[in-house]
């Protein structure tokens, strides 16, 4: 039997949209929400709907010398790890996308290996060469760790976004009298930028997100906040790990803040509308 | 100004031979049109001129000079692409000044030669917009300003008007041309077109294959092809495969028969005649064929004609003239092009059926 004559009413339609998408809000947002409640409850007892407000577990985490340093450290190694990533990867993306060379694919494809398979195994595997180079519980191991997990995004992207552009834009630019390095970063990379952003926003939080590999490598002087979570939460009252949930979300939010400013800018679908 | 001379420019991709030992000369002020279908090999001339693409062998000279071992950023040579010509990220003053800044120009200089540039094209206001708010035509008229702004020797247009539908393209080809008059610049402009070829080129070379067939003026090339694949692709043309008479002084094709003078008897017995759609008339001496189909174009009639020994024959007609589907006409060639394989003859007709074919 058709179900035609339901949706030939417009206000049942609209009202089956309107729950679809509050449904779909409710399980986005809902553990959200929760988390908010919990990092500012005070007591929350029986017959309240809702906990009292307060910011004591706040002044407790933020009065916490090991959270406060492990703050510190990810704040230090997330960015450098974010920084030495695109240095890295970004000329090689470029190369990837505009050069032919000898095992082009499978370097390629090389870069998916990281992922490929269990971490915990690589990172084992990793730790034992680190130890061998005296890099265990340094900042350094710590940063090379985090960078592992960034070498997919900061390299796949970009080569996606360099292989987008076109050619023609770039030999337009050496035609009027620009070199190649010139030609590179007054028209290629800023075509790229907005490419460049994302691939360095998922980059950041895959450095910042990192445990696994960091708890191996950093313990116990070098903690970042993914690794003192697990502290946190087995060992300490529920609101506090709910705090610390909202201080790792910080950092991933206000880069998207100043992320879509860039990627809003209309150019980035200009030039092709021949 | 400048001459542009290619010498047996050569280009291999691989094991195919992109352009394959090309000489052509472009005269000073001249827009020469290379012109063939696609992959014959004329972007690849193109771009060898420009410097984007390295020739395997010969040589490029400008007013004399060889250019060919200079990368495109220090040519005097201008392009506008077929698309992706202008930086999104630049307004159209900034596309246009990206070359002049790369000069050291001051900047009030600067702003004067881009709102002069921009008039030129036509777009006075635009100065301020980026591309993305410009229509297709714009970008491609912002692109010739941008190339002409920094007084190129030769400007290079590779199809630049080809991704446009076809009333803005013929509009500026026209304007373009209009231009180049105007300021007399070298050019070299390829196209698969031939109609946008012989409107607006002085010259045109034809390629094939990478190999050049020929260059000529529009009307050279039209009334006198060198070559059969210049005859078939240069307008339409009628090809039929005609005999030389024993003795060698008659042709025979198909009903028609020509006598041939003392100084133009082919050596082979076989030869391929080509015949222009307006060089087919109706003669009360000529063939008999049948009318299968009239197709008006406007101002003038397409004629398709079935011919029992020949097979379909096309005819241009004024309009004044009446044709009916089914019905039979008398016809004769006036003018014909006899290709024997290693020479063109032109041939005066007309040509009328031989004695014992009508009989």
């Amino acid at each position: 039997m058709s179900a035609g004559w339901f949706w030939a009413i417009a206000g049942l339609r609209r009202a089956v949209g309107v729950s679809a998408f509050l449904a779909l809000a409710a399980f986005i947002l809902g553990p959200l929400l929760t988390l908010l409640i919990w990092a500012f409850a005070g007591t929350w007892l029986f017959p309240n709907l809702l906990p009292e407000f307060s910011l004591k577990w706040w002044y407790y985490i933020l009065s916490n010398g090991d959270v406060t340093k492990a703050i510190r450290m990810s704040l230090l190694s997330a960015p450098i790890a974010t920084v030495l990533s695109a240095l890295i990867c970004i000329p090689a993306a470029y190369a990837f996308a505009r050069f032919e060379f000898p095992a082009r694919r499978i370097l390629l494809l090389s870069f998916l290996s990281a992922n490929a398979f269990p971490k915990i195994g690589l990172y084992i595997s990793i730790a034992t060469l680190l130890y061998k180079l005296n890099l265990m519980d340094t900042l350094t191991g710590v940063v090379l760790i985090q960078l592992i997990n960034t070498l997919l995004f900061m390299i796949w992207i970009p080569t996606g976004t360099f292989r987008g552009i076109n050619r023609n834009l770039e030999e337009a630019a050496r035609d009027v009298g620009a070199g190649p390095l010139r030609t590179f970063f007054q028209i290629t990379l800023p075509i790229a930028l907005p490419g460049l952003i994302i691939a360095s926003l998922f980059s950041f939080l895959a450095a910042f997100d990192e445990a696994q590999g960091t708890l191996i490598v950093g313990t116990p002087n070098h903690i970042t906040m993914p690794v003192m979570m697990y502290t946190l939460v087995l060992s300490y009252p529920q609101p506090v790990g709910a705090v610390f949930s909202v201080l790792l979300s910080l950092p991933s939010l206000v880069f998207l803040l100043v992320a879509q400013r860039y990627l809003r800018a209309g150019y980035l679908a200009a030039g092709y509308s021949l | 100004m400048a001459r542009l001379s290619l010498h047996h420019l050569s280009k291999q991709f691989g094991t195919h031979a992109a352009v394959h030992d090309l000489t052509l000369d472009v005269r000073d002020g001249e827009l020469m049109c290379l012109l063939g279908p696609s992959g014959c090999g004329k972007t690849t001339t193109l771009r060898m001129i420009g410097g984007f693409a390295q020739p395997d062998g010969g040589d490029i000279q400008i007013n004399g000079e060889s250019v060919v071992s200079l990368p495109p950023e220090r040519r005097p040579t201008a392009m506008v692409f077929q698309r992706y010509n202008l930086w999104p990220h630049m307004t159209v003053a900034g596309n246009i000044a990206f070359g002049l800044r790369l000069r050291h120009l001051p900047s009030s200089a600067i702003d004067a030669k881009v709102a002069e540039v921009l008039t030129l094209v036509g777009l006075p206001g635009a100065a301020q917009k980026y591309p993305h708010q410009l229509s297709g035509g714009e970008q491609q008229r912002v692109a010739v300003a941008r190339a002409l702004v920094l007084e190129p020797k030769i400007l290079l247009l590779d199809e630049p008007f080809s991704n446009l539908d076809a009333r803005l393209r013929v509009h500026m080809r026209e304007e373009v041309k209009q231009l180049q008059r105007k300021i007399g610049i070298t050019t070299v402009f390829v196209t698969h077109d031939q109609e946008e070829a012989l409107t607006i080129a002085d010259r045109i070379a034809v390629m094939k294959d990478g190999v050049l067939q020929q260059v000529d003026t529009p009307d050279a090339l039209y009334a006198r092809p060198q070559t059969l694949f210049v005859a078939d692709f240069i307008g339409t043309m009628n090809l039929l495969q005609a005999r030389v008479e024993a003795a060698g002084h008659a042709l025979t094709a198909g009903p028609w028969r020509l006598t041939l003078p003392p100084s133009h008897r082919p050596a082979g017995a076989e030869v391929t005649l080509a015949v222009r759609p307006e060089d087919l008339v109706v003669d009360p001496g000529g063939a008999p064929v049948r009318v299968r189909r009239v197709i008006n174009l406007g101002h003038y009639l397409q004629i398709l004609l079935d011919s029992p020994e020949t097979g379909t024959l096309r005819m241009f007609t004024d309009k004044g003239a009446s044709f009916v589907e089914g019905q039979d006409v008398r016809l004769a060639i006036a003018r014909a092009l006899a290709f024997t394989g290693s020479e063109v003859l032109e041939l005066g007709g007309p040509m009328r059926p031989s004695v014992a074919a009508s009989e």
